[in-house]
């Protein structure tokens, strides 16, 4: 190599570092470059452009720094991290039963452990309710292969089909739940009919615009829906229709703490949600486990390896990809009725493309069909935002950073399922037969 | 068993398929042979209702399946091992083979599998293997015992021989002729048309959706334009 090459291969890094650096000023100009008062009620904006500058200024010298870096030692530590990632993915998949039983008697301790509190058990429904919209996506996404960026709607669907049955009705959550099920599974029947005929991007963009409708349409029915105020006071669910949740009796039925014969703490409700959502999801679980092993799972992953083979084979694509998106559909309105009631109240903003998004990335981190992967996912989704709240407006960044390192990291998810074990490279076909 | 009657078949405003009139009979090894793009592929999947004549009629065992939905096309008795295979790679050869049976009643499953394990005891040794890891003519065996597991009365292949080196195209030929003398009807497209017409009853010349010539196996073989269209030069 001579030393002119070396020096034209510094100015193309320099020149690619300088460009980064002008991108990032063009970026950080609008959303760093002024800071917004309220004066009087009118906006007003003060310049600073010094962020800007260093915006800048970091880009250029990190995009530097990386380039270098990626042509000496990059290459191999990421190999080498790489390929420990690798082993630790075969570690857990080996192990994957004992993990399961580990993971599950951790969350049947939790609550009677002394971690558990009104934020720590808030914190864990949350986690659950993203792993059971996980499960729920994942058989739409990692089983059937069908991109469905508007998930979203179909919780919605649950959670305003259980509030408005809820407070206009007046039934009991254990009569709504299933109903809320059942409207969401018919919404994923009518989305489905004109869409599954479309595949990958289009199937997604329509997906999309269907997360988006929904959430529209509740926002302005206002008669309905309550438009953007939402619904409030959205009844609490009882203990099996048997006691409630609150120091005296209500409705004629007697107080939790009083049918079980133990003293009363504001705990005990938080409790019975953590375990009526770790039921709800195990459901989900156990149920894509079997169907997995039925005819019509079986199905679903045909029909996303080759569709034409299916159907030569007789298997109905559009009846095939209907009932996948309408069984994760009920699983998402299930969810939604669940979130409801806990919540007591709903608006349209808890159901915005943002919910889509994050439950995707949970399935998609989770390795595609992986049901421990979704739930490990779901952890390190909801919980890290959680746990790095410290780092206060550069909390989404952090998380931005670290999404993207994991997928570098570990490009199929952090559990893929059904990895081509590729063999030798076209096998010898001549060889073939002796 | 199964008769074309003036069969049309279009993709968009293409015809692909231009009045074709084809009979198989009970217990027959039919053969259509034709170049590239002649419509042989599309012969075939007419037959499955994918996509469905324009006009004409298909009838198998007297009754008109013209415009049958595909799955009841299977369940009525005819099966497909379809152009260039199409297994699915991801999954394992036993769950291939599932895939077969997924319109028949599960009662029926496991006699099915042994008996197309006995035919291809290749398979059985790989069962647990990877559908994308099999070799080419594995890969052929393994969708004709998938075709096979959908419990068809008639068998339909679409150039099996595609790919495979000599000895295991004779090997798969071999199997074809076991497979018929146990009673199933077949109904073979192939480029391969030497190999086509020494093993079929019958043989069907299809050039550019029309059916040109017809016959046995030998007269076809025997036909100087047969001969010099399909078979100068090779084999
Ligand atoms: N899906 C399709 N859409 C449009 N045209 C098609 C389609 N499939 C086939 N054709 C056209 O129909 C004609 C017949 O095709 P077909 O696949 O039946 O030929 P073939 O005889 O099987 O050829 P080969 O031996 O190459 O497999 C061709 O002109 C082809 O371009
Ligand atoms: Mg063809």
């Amino acid at each position: 190599m001579s030393v002119n090459n070396q020096k034209n291969d510094m100015l193309a890094l320099l020149k690619d570092a300088g460009i980064a650096g002008l991108i990032a000023a063009a970026l950080a100009l609008p959303l760093a470059g002024f800071k917004t008062f309220d004066v009087n009620g009118t906006l007003t904006a003060e310049p600073r452009f010094h962020w800007v500058l260093v915006a800048a200024i970091v880009t250029f010298v990190g995009r530097f720094t990386i380039s270098i870096g990626q042509r000496t030692f990059f290459s191999s530590f990421s190999k080498a991290a790489g390929s420990s990632a690798g082993s630790i993915g075969a570690f857990i998949k080996k192990n994957q039963t004992t993990l399961a039983i580990l993971l599950l008697t951790a969350a049947i301790i939790f609550p009677f452990s002394p971690m558990a509190n009104r934020h720590s058990l808030d914190l864990a429904v949350y986690v659950l309710i993203y792993v059971m919209l996980g499960w729920g996506l994942n058989i739409v996404v990692g089983l059937a292969g069908l991109l469905d960026l508007g998930y979203v709607a179909f919780y919605a669907v649950g959670a305003y089909s259980y509030a408005l049955l809820a407070t206009n009705f007046d039934l009991s959550f254990w009569i709504c739940l299933p109903m809320a099920g059942i409207f969401a599974a018919s919404f994923g029947v009518i989305l489905g009919f004109p869409v599954l005929r479309l595949r990958g991007d289009y199937l997604a963009i329509v997906t999309l615009g269907f997360g988006e409708i929904i959430r529209v349409v509740l926002l302005n029915w206002y008669s309905l829906t309550g438009g953007p105020d939402g619904i409030s006071s959205i009844p609490k669910p009882t203990f099996f229709g048997m006691a409630v949740f609150s120091r005296n009796a209500q409705d004629g039925l007697p107080p939790f703490h009083e049918l079980m014969n133990i003293e009363y703490s504001t705990l005990n409700k938080f409790i019975f949600y953590y375990f009526l959502i770790l039921i709800l999801a195990l459901v989900t679980n156990f149920f894509t486990l079997r169907i997995r092993k039925l005819p019509v799972g079986r199905a679903w992953e045909a029909l996303r390896e080759d569709e034409i083979a299916c159907r030569s084979l007789g298997i109905n694509p559009t009846n095939t990809k209907l009932t996948a998106f309408a069984i994760g559909a009920m699983f998402a309105g299930f969810a939604g009725s669940f979130f409801a009631t806990r919540q007591g109240f709903i608006s349209p903003e808890s159901f915005t493309f943002i919910e889509s998004a994050i439950i995707l990335a949970i399935v998609v981190l989770g390795g595609m069909g992986s049901q421990v992967g979704v739930v490990i996912a779901a952890i390190v989704l909801v919980l890290g935002p959680e746990l790095i709240r410290e780092l206060q407006e550069f909390r989404m960044l952090a998380f931005g950073g670290a999404m993207v390192l994991i997928m570098v990291w570990r490009p199929r998810g952090l559990l893929a399922f059904r990895e081509p074990t590729l063999k030798l490279d076209g096998q010898d076909k001549k060889g073939d037969g002796t | 068993m199964l008769k074309f009657d003036g069969v049309h078949t279009h993709y968009g405003n293409i015809e692909a398929l231009k009045g074709i009139d084809i009979k198989i009979n009970q217990g027959e090894i039919v053969t259509l042979i034709g170049a590239n793009g002649a419509g042989k592929t599309t012969t075939l999947m007419t037959l499955m209702g994918i996509p469905q004549a324009s006009k004409g009629t298909v009838t198998f065992e007297g009754e008109d399946i013209t415009h049958k939905a595909t799955d009841k096309i299977v369940s009525n008795g005819i099966a497909v091992s379809p152009e260039g295979r199409r297994i699915f790679p991801r999954m394992t050869v036993y769950e291939n083979l599932q895939m077969g049976a997924i319109t028949t009643k599960p009662e029926y499953f496991d006699a099915d599998l042994k008996k197309v394990l006995g035919l291809f005891p290749r398979l059985e040794e790989r069962i647990d293997q990877r559908g994308g890891t099999l070799s080419g003519g594995e890969q052929q065996m393994l969708a004709i015992g998938r075709a096979l597991m959908a419990r068809p009365r008639l068998l339909l292949m679409d150039e099996p021989s595609l790919g495979l080196a000599p000895l295991v195209v004779r090997q798969i030929f071999e199997i074809i002729k076991e497979i018929n003398e146990q009673g199933m009807t077949v109904f073979l497209v192939e480029q391969n048309a030497f190999h086509a017409l020494k093993l079929a009853h019958r043989g069907y010349v299809l050039v550019n959706g029309e059916v040109t010539m017809s016959g046995t196996g030998e007269e076809l073989l025997a036909s100087s334009e047969v001969r010099a269209a399909y078979l100068e030069g090779g084999h």
